[in-house]
């Protein structure tokens, strides 16, 4: 059965006191997550009261990847902010639990910070030319 | 005042199957703060999407973890089939929420199991472990594997499984209830148990809906939020309610697991009770095209998947939020005030499972 998932935009600036409504009003903190995308990197910040299932969506510029911390509202954000620090090269600025960057020691830094295949085949040309005969 | 000292624990522990380590910070014998740490087995399963087609990366999924891995698979194929808009058979969810329960059942024997070891008590996690067996045989048995199964795919799921077979699998689950209750009896009321989890590790309801806590640490405390409530699979076909304690330390969280045992019997009992007939599987027609949020309950509790597609054969993104990714910032707030001896059973009562929380 479908579940009733609502999302709505933020911008980076309105992102804490947004997410501080949420915890004003007893919301607990699902998951954050991010994806990068070709225009730079999109981030989800889920929550849930009661089943209900409702989620803030912002963008921002791989040339800039600097955010405010959430963990100052829900201390339990430190966790996924660390990993999408790690893995996707996201700095947040204020974290109460900072782990500068070991928290996942991976061989190859910001592992995750690649465009997804499927982002780089759409934006390929559909057909391209055909290699010169001989 | 008294000196502070920092004792490691993890990554390596007797109670840990699995590396995850904690800076112990102690006055005396009374622990002030812990400091976590993950990482040691991270594999970047989640960026696999990049090599695989979303067809073939449920093998990759079921990977995540060889406890949970029936859901880790499922919940992927749940995720695939809501963005395609795809009519799973109705016989494909009765089978899949019939896997997934005997994988509850099996995950919570492990886990009492691990618990008896913990607190040294041999013969209980000897007994326990032995019942876990005639679980995993009906899982060898309907699907091939004990570990992994391969069974589910975006549509519905590879094997079937006769209405005769499945009441039989019920039967197995009615001759073992007595015997788990033996072993059951000694959690609930033995005083050497009650010793080491009664009033350990205590949790409030805020408290946890605050750190984000799932599952039966959740449920320990009063909070009946249990995410199969969302109907997702075979599940609003069947009657059954959330377990919940209110005590909130790591009793309640034993007790409410093993409430959770008989409740997949009684759920896997009323599966076999009115098997629904039909195809096991539709076809999958193109790829999938936008994105979804599926919220499953495993054993260790609610776990999110998110998939992103834009019509190609590779996903955009697939990502997974586990259970014990969720409790882990509890564990550390609940280890505050304890005592050093405390520890590992305190940290075994979340039931941590590293390999889904790395992926």
């Amino acid at each position: 059965m479908r579940e009733n998932q609502t999302t709505e935009t933020v911008t980076p600036a309105d992102l804490v006191g947004k997410v501080r409504e949420f915890a004003d009003a007893n919301w607990r903190l699902v998951q954050i997550c991010v994806t990068r995308l070709p225009e730079g990197f999109e981030l989800n910040y889920t929550f849930d009261k009661e089943y209900a299932f409702r989620n803030l969506r912002l963008s921002i510029p791989v040339e800039v990847p600097v955010l405010p911390s959430v963990s100052g509202v829900y201390w339990n954000a430190f966790l996924y902010e660390n990993e999408m620090h790690d893995l996707f090269g996201i700095t947040f600025e204020g974290l109460v639990l900072d782990f500068k960057g070991t928290l996942y020691k991976t061989a190859k830094p910001f592992a995750f910070n690649e465009i997804p295949v499927a982002c780089a085949a759409k934006s390929a040309p559909a057909n391209p030319a055909a290699p010169a005969a001989g | 005042m008294s000196k502070r000292t920092i004792i490691p624990f993890g990554p390596q522990h007797p109670v840990l199957p699995e590396p995850i380590h904690l800076d112990l910070i102690v006055e005396d014998e009374k622990v002030v703060e812990a400091v976590p740490s993950i990482g040691f087995i991270h594999r970047g399963l989640e960026k696999l999407v990049d090599k695989r087609d979303f067809l073939d990366y449920v093998f990759v999924a079921e990977r995540i973890c060889g406890i949970c891995s029936f859901t880790h698979g499922m919940s992927y194929c749940i995720a695939v089939e809501e963005v395609m808009n795809l009519p799973v058979p109705e016989r494909a969810l009765a089978l899949r929420t019939f896997w997934a329960e005997i994988g509850r059942i099996h995950s919570h024997l492990l886990w009492l199991g691990l618990m008896a070891d913990a607190f040294g008590f041999e013969s209980l996690f000897m007994h326990t472990w032995r019942l876990r067996e005639k679980v995993l045989d009906i899982y060898e048995e309907t699907t091939g594997g004990r570990v992994i199964f391969n069974v589910c795919k975006p549509g519905g799921i590879r094997r079937d499984v006769t209405d005769e077979k499945m009441r039989d699998y019920a039967k197995v689950l009615n001759d073992l209830e007595p015997e788990i209750r033996e072993i059951n009896n000694v959690f609930m009321n033995d005083k050497t148990v009650h010793h080491r989890m009664c009033g350990v590790g205590v949790l409030s309801a805020a408290d946890a809906l605050k750190l984000g806590c799932v599952g039966p640490v959740l449920r320990a405390t009063g909070v009946a939020q249990d995410m199969r409530h969302l109907n997702y699979a075979w599940y609003s076909q069947v009657n059954w309610k959330p377990a919940t304690r209110t005590a909130g330390d790591c009793q309640a969280r034993c007790e409410v697991r093993i409430d959770e045992i008989y409740q997949a019997i009684d759920i896997v009992r009323q599966i076999a009770g009115k098997m629904p007939a039909g195809e096991i599987a539709c076809k999958v027609p193109g790829t999938p095209n936008g994105e979804y949020f599926v919220r499953t309950e495993q054993p260790r509790g609610e776990a999110v998947y998110y998939i992103k597609a834009n019509g190609a054969r590779n996903l955009v993104r697939f990502r997974i939020r586990t259970p014990t990714f969720a409790n882990i910032p509890a564990l550390v707030k609940a280890l505050q005030g304890c005592d050093l001896a405390d520890v590992p059973v305190l940290a075994l009562t979340i039931d941590p499972c590293i390999s889904c929380t790395e992926r």
